[in-house]
């Protein structure tokens, strides 16, 4: 059983939970960027936390289905067509030996995930199927998927058409958003005013914005002026290259503030201000370009009170979708 | 803490901690950080999902729902007390020989590409490295690099890709700033050079350090289908040791060829490395070093 890529969409790949614990040797955690919506659409299609999804960029693909399967469609709003007809999103629908589904033009947000009953099935590596390109390893080859490609599917005998992610539980694409950080890391080097700046502008998404980092513009942050430390470079805005943390916030040249996330280099010579708390990142990951952020100081306290709430509305997920 | 730590706690996110040992690069720093980052994971914390150690820093990554950060603080902070300066710290690691074909056609050909983004346009990158940092030639600067072995600082960037830190004392560190703007394209097993780095580029791609030369055998394959690689699909691990070895365009070939046919390996011993034996006396202890790797 499995599908075939009649055309591949903009930057389509396999992903799952991920890969973590070898960071420290340059491999990220990769992974669904939107961890919730790639978990809605596994449970739509009646799949285990772990099953591979494809997560698609901006524009949706073109699967010829080989084998009848149940299949849901999660995330952003990227309206799914079988055989040209129209079908909803969060919502598991049959799909019959021949079919083939496309999409139409995106209407909100940026990621969406499909799901087939039993997952898309490529080797493990380190544990995981997701696709890390800088590395060329996992999903199709270590890259985005290509005309042609033929993925395999595994199990189908718990599919489910007709699950439905009830409405309060969809994630919504408004065209601003609000994303919470912590301040930290190299933040002491910035000015007071610097800092201002930070936490006041309303910032837009440039077309830079992949797997790897989201790129924003909308000012300039003023930094302390200082002597070089020994290995650090002479720009203010550099450090003795450091770890990265995923969700970390670097300001190369004190322009263009870059969000790391789940494919990220692992680390460089750039200060980071901030951090992206971890609740948040499924919605960096459904910004769009031309999007606007402002970036909402809190402490750990509601970090954790925000990650709390955020397990709290995954099982809700499990139980609505179950029922 | 320890007396007079410099160290610098910050929490990254609520997922993080990011430790700083020092704002300036070290091999004491580093070696410290290693010292940390090898305590820790042999601690086997529930709840602790990646410890990177870096030139002059660390980090973790931990669930904070089973792992709650401010415990997880005062254990990071209870044992950089116990490494202490880390100077009674032992590290079992590798010392690897890399053969390097300096001011090779392929590098040349893309630092020539990307003169426009360069300090010194009218020059290679191996000729203003060694004008700005005293060398009256090409050949002598390559002998400076090639002469002391260098310890890998930190792993990352992209996968498997080693910054190595030259074991000399801070006088004789080389030191060469990035390009002026990151190019696009880098070859795959460049020599690079950054501030006080040596990188070596483990996959293609974009990249600022300054080009020197290149290495014929590969130090990252996820296929994982070189002998080197049976056991992991990165070669360079934080606190390899490596010694650069210039080589000719005939054994440059002649490696190329035992790559292609999947027989290269590098040469490597394993090695302890003690950073308070390595301070007494730098010069006796790098003899020492490659000794064991030319295993007379």
């Amino acid at each position: 059983m499995g599908v075939r890529v009649v055309k591949p969409g903009m930057a389509t790949t396999i992903q799952d939970l991920g890969r973590p614990g070898y960071y420290r040797v340059g491999i990220p955690p990769s992974g669904s960027l939107d961890q919730y919506s790639s978990l809605a659409a596994n449970l739509l299609v009646g799949n285990d936390d772990s099953a591979a999804v494809l997560e698609c960029t901006y524009l949706g693909p073109q699967l010829h289905f080989e084998a009848p399967t149940v299949v849901a469609v999660a995330g952003a709003n990227l309206p799914p067509l079988l055989n040209g007809e129209a079908r909803a999103t969060w919502e598991s629908f049959a799909v019959a030996e021949g079919d083939v589904l496309s999409f139409d033009y995106l209407e909100g947000g940026a990621r969406a995930y499909i799901a087939v009953s039993g997952g898309f099935d490529v080797p493990q590596i380190l544990g995981s199927r997701s696709t890390y390109t800088l590395g060329s390893m996992g999903g199709v080859e270590g890259r985005v998927l290509a005309e042609g490609d033929w993925i395999d599917t595994g199990d189908t005998s718990r599919a489910t058409p007709g699950r439905v992610v009830p409405e309060s539980l969809r994630t919504e694409h408004p065209k601003h958003r609000e994303i919470r950080v912590m301040m930290g890391l190299f933040d002491h080097r910035l000015t007071p005013s610097g800092r201002q700046t930070f936490l006041r502008t309303e910032w837009r998404l440039t077309p830079v914005a992949d797997r790897t980092g989201f790129r924003y513009q909308g000012a300039e942050l003023e930094f302390e002026e200082r002597d070089p430390p020994f290995g650090a470079g002479s720009d203010p805005s550099n450090i003795v290259d450091a770890p990265y943390p995923i969700g970390s916030i670097q300001v190369p040249g004190g322009i263009e503030p870059i969000v790391l996330h789940r494919d990220a280099v692992s680390g460089g010579g750039y200060v980071m201000v901030a951090t992206v708390i971890g609740a948040d990142m499924d919605l960096v990951a459904q910004s769009a370009p031309n999007n606007t952020t402002r970036f909402v100081e809190v402490n750990l306290e509601t970090a954790l009170e925000a990650r709390r709430d955020r397990s709290k509305r995954i099982e809700e997920l499990r139980m609505a979708v179950a029922s | 803490m320890s007396e007079g730590s410099k160290a610098r706690y910050s929490f990254g996110g609520d997922d993080h901690i990011f430790v700083e040992l020092d704002n300036e690069m070290s091999l004491t720093a580093n070696f410290k950080a290693m010292a940390i980052t090898t305590v820790l994971e042999q601690a086997q914390i529930p709840g602790l999902i990646d410890v990177c150690p870096a030139n002059a820093s660390y980090q973790v990554r931990f669930d904070p729902l089973q792992l709650p950060p401010r415990d997880l603080l005062l254990e990071l902070q209870r044992i950089e007390g116990e490494v202490g300066d880390a100077t009674a710290f032992d590290l079992d690691t590798n010392i690897v020989e890399v053969p390097v074909l300096y001011n090779d056609p392929w590098t040349n050909e893309t630092l020539l590409r990307f003169r426009s983004h360069h300090q010194d346009p009218d020059a290679t990158d191996l000729e203003y490295a060694a004008r700005i940092n005293g060398f009256d030639s090409v050949d002598s600067f390559i002998e400076a690099h090639s002469g002391a072995p260098w310890f890998t600082s930190m792993v990352g960037f992209v996968a498997g890709l080693p910054f190595l830190f030259q074991m000399v004392p801070r006088e004789k560190q080389l030191q060469v700033p990035k390009y002026l703007r990151p190019r696009t394209d880098t070859p795959k097993q460049t020599i690079g050079y950054g501030g006080c780095f040596t990188a070596i580029y483990s996959v293609r791609g974009a990249g600022g350090y300054q080009l020197f030369g290149i290495t014929p055998g590969p130090i990252y394959d996820p296929t994982q289908q070189h002998p080197d690689f049976e056991d992991f699909m990165v070669f360079f691990k934080p606190g390899t040791i490596a010694k650069f070895e210039p080589i000719d365009r005939a054994l440059y070939d002649k490696y190329s060829a035992q790559v292609e046919a999947k027989e290269f390996r590098f040469k490597q011993r394993p090695v302890k490395f003690s950073l308070g034996e390595f301070q007494a006396d730098p010069d006796a202890y790098n003899a020492a070093l490659l000794e064991v790797l030319h295993g007379s």
